[in-house]
């Protein structure tokens, strides 16, 4: 590959609408397969690939975004200005600011008139770029109760991109946050194509649907896998219409395996655990039609 | 009271668990759910609605012919929602967080409040359960005005039962901040020990009383239960793998109507609940 790696370059993120569909378990098998890339977990808020991954950080930053205001007890004279105009119900009777409620608008703290209130930026968490046995890393962790979930999310992506620059690699395979909420319209945006990881319950796919719907509003190139297919048959079919109909390509049926929770706490991803699973192959192929939509490069077979 | 139920991780059975209660509760309950990224109660509770509001939150709107360009509105804009850009001002309505601190800093009043869509509530009754929820325009990034105006339905004369969303950011606590007992609903495994740590550090952070609930508890190992037990955390109830939960579930179909044994389990939960409150 060329030194200008950004046409070449791409982005696969992989996402679910519903949450515990089986996305950072597939992802991480994903990663056994997929040469020359970089994994990203964008799933800041409760982010768990790493706890397959294993990662052994080389560079730790802190995230800081946002302020909260803080009331200087000596110079404020209860006037009363801040609590009727803070549309938070941040600040107490007794002038104290609740930093959950705050939403760092800074209102308070350009209208008093005794200039009381302090405005420090907040440390909302850290991110990370690692090692790890199949490649290089980035990850993050928003602290608990923290804002800005989605800037923590663009931030880390921006590093998995120049990571991937910086060692001419072609893939950024990305973990994404479940919903359809701010951190994955974060996750989404500019990237090559979304996966979207879905399984054959009702809930399922109504989410898939909603997240499919995001990715169309975004322009996003949109694939889908169905994981513990076998569950319904006929919910698998219906998830898989919709998918077609909207123009979306299925890229694979993944059925279900308790392989998968195994591997898990073992902290493996399926193919090391047992690379003879028969969850094995249906991954492989499900890998195969995503990469060649991707156009990536051949890839190897680990067997 | 309120019963907030959540989890950390994604689809460890919180809305399993809120919708079972809440039937098996049956009278002078009131379900409320907050996940309005992803709404998925309605679909095994399945309620008739009488009701569809729109919800919105208000953004600037500004009055050239008063405006001066002064700049003073961006300025003390933290969200960067509004600028001076040449001969005229820009609003980013999706970015703005409705503080109102742009209309109150102009000094010429250009600037008034217009309404943009976040999404709309829902209200409806099944079998005696009142039931609201709110759906987040897909699209819309701002959840937490969404979860407060459903927060808003609560009637304090019944119990209040809440699914919450995923993770512990900001649609979280709003959801959580409210209530009195937080379920947790969790799995034994890794991912869900390790996101069942944050959720518990958001019940503490919010100083909220909370208990546990197992699901799908015989499928993975004990640290889980290693965890509550170090940290004093009450196990509320376990419910096992069973596959016949599984495609019910993938039905829309409730554990209690499928398997009525379960609902003495989950009046006894609501008993220790109670209990714990009380």
């Amino acid at each position: 590959m060329q030194g200008n790696g950004n046409l070449l370059m791409k982005e696969l993120i992989v996402i679910s609408g519903k949450g515990g569909t089986g996305k950072t378990s597939l992802m991480a098998a994903f990663a056994s397969l997929a040469e020359n890339k970089v994994l990203c977990d964008a799933d800041v808020d409760a982010a768990d690939l790493h706890l397959i991954m294993d990662p052994d950080v080389i560079r730790c930053a802190v995230f800081q975004s946002g302020n909260t205001a803080v009331i200087n007890i000596d110079r404020c004279t209860e006037c009363g200005l801040c609590r009727e105009m803070c549309r938070f119900n941040a600040i107490s009777a007794d002038y104290i600011v609740n930093s959950i409620n705050c939403e760092g608008c800074g209102v308070c703290v350009h209208f008093c008139p005794e200039k009381a209130i302090d405005f420090p930026e907040n440390t909302c968490g850290e991110w990370f770029v690692s090692d790890t046995r199949l490649g290089p890393m980035v990850h993050a962790r928003l602290g608990i109760a923290e804002e800005n979930s989605g800037k923590l999310v663009t931030l880390v992506r921006q590093e998995a991109r120049k990571l991937a620059e910086e060692k001419k690699l072609e893939l950024i395979l990305t973990d994404g946050p479940p919903g359809v909420g701010c951190p994955v319209i974060a996750s989404i945006g500019g990237a090559s194509a979304v996966l979207i990881v879905t399984e054959p319950t009702v809930s399922g796919k109504h989410d898939m649907e909603r997240v499919t719907q995001l990715a169309e509003h975004f322009e996003i190139p949109a694939m889908i896998c169905v994981n513990k297919f076998d569950l319904n048959l006929d919910m698998t079919r219906d998830i898989e219409n919709y998918a077609k109909a909207k123009g979306l390509s299925c890229s694979g049926r993944i059925p279900f395996d308790p392989v998968f929770t195994k591997a898990m706490i073992q902290a493996q991803t399926v193919f090391e655990y047992d690379g003879q699973s028969p969850v094995g192959e249906a991954i492989r192929s499900t890998w195969q039609r995503l990469s060649e939509k991707l156009g990536l490069s051949k890839i190897a077979h680990h067997d | 009271m309120i019963i907030s139920v959540a989890s950390g991780k994604g689809g460890t059975g919180k809305t399993t668990v809120s919708t079972n209660l809440a039937l098996s509760i049956g009278s002078r309950v009131q379900l409320l759910d907050c996940d309005v990224e992803q709404p998925n109660a309605h679909l095994f509770i399945h309620p008739v609605f009488e009701h569809t509001e729109t919800v919105t939150t208000p953004v600037p709107e500004i009055d050239m012919d008063k405006c001066t360009l002064c700049g003073k509105c961006g300025e003390l804009c933290e969200f960067k929602a509004i600028v001076v850009v040449g001969e005229t001002v820009l609003a980013f309505d999706e970015l703005c967080h409705s503080c109102g601190g742009c209309m109150a800093v102009c000094p010429e009043n250009a600037i008034t409040e217009k309404g943009r869509e976040l999404g709309v509530i829902q209200k409806g009754h099944y079998n005696g359960i009142e039931f609201i929820h709110g759906i987040l325009r897909v699209g819309e990034a701002m959840s937490p005005p969404l979860i407060k105006a459903v927060l808003s339905y609560r009637d304090p004369a019944k119990l209040t039962i809440v699914d919450a969303p995923p993770g512990t950011s900001c649609p979280v606590i709003e959801t959580l901040k409210a209530a009195d007992f937080v379920l947790l609903v969790t799995e034994p495994t890794p991912f869900g020990l390790y996101d069942l740590k944050l959720a518990v550090g958001a019940a503490k952070i919010l100083d909220i009383p909370c208990g546990l609930v197992i699901n799908r508890s015989d499928i993975g190992d004990e640290k889980v239960k290693a965890y509550a037990a170090n940290e004093n955390l009450p196990i509320l109830m376990e419910i096992p793998f069973d596959r016949r939960i599984a495609e019910a579930y993938s039905r829309g179909e409730m554990i209690v109507a499928v398997m009525p044994e379960w609902k003495a389990k989950f009046l006894e939960l609501y008993k220790k609940i109670k209990a714990r409150i009380n």
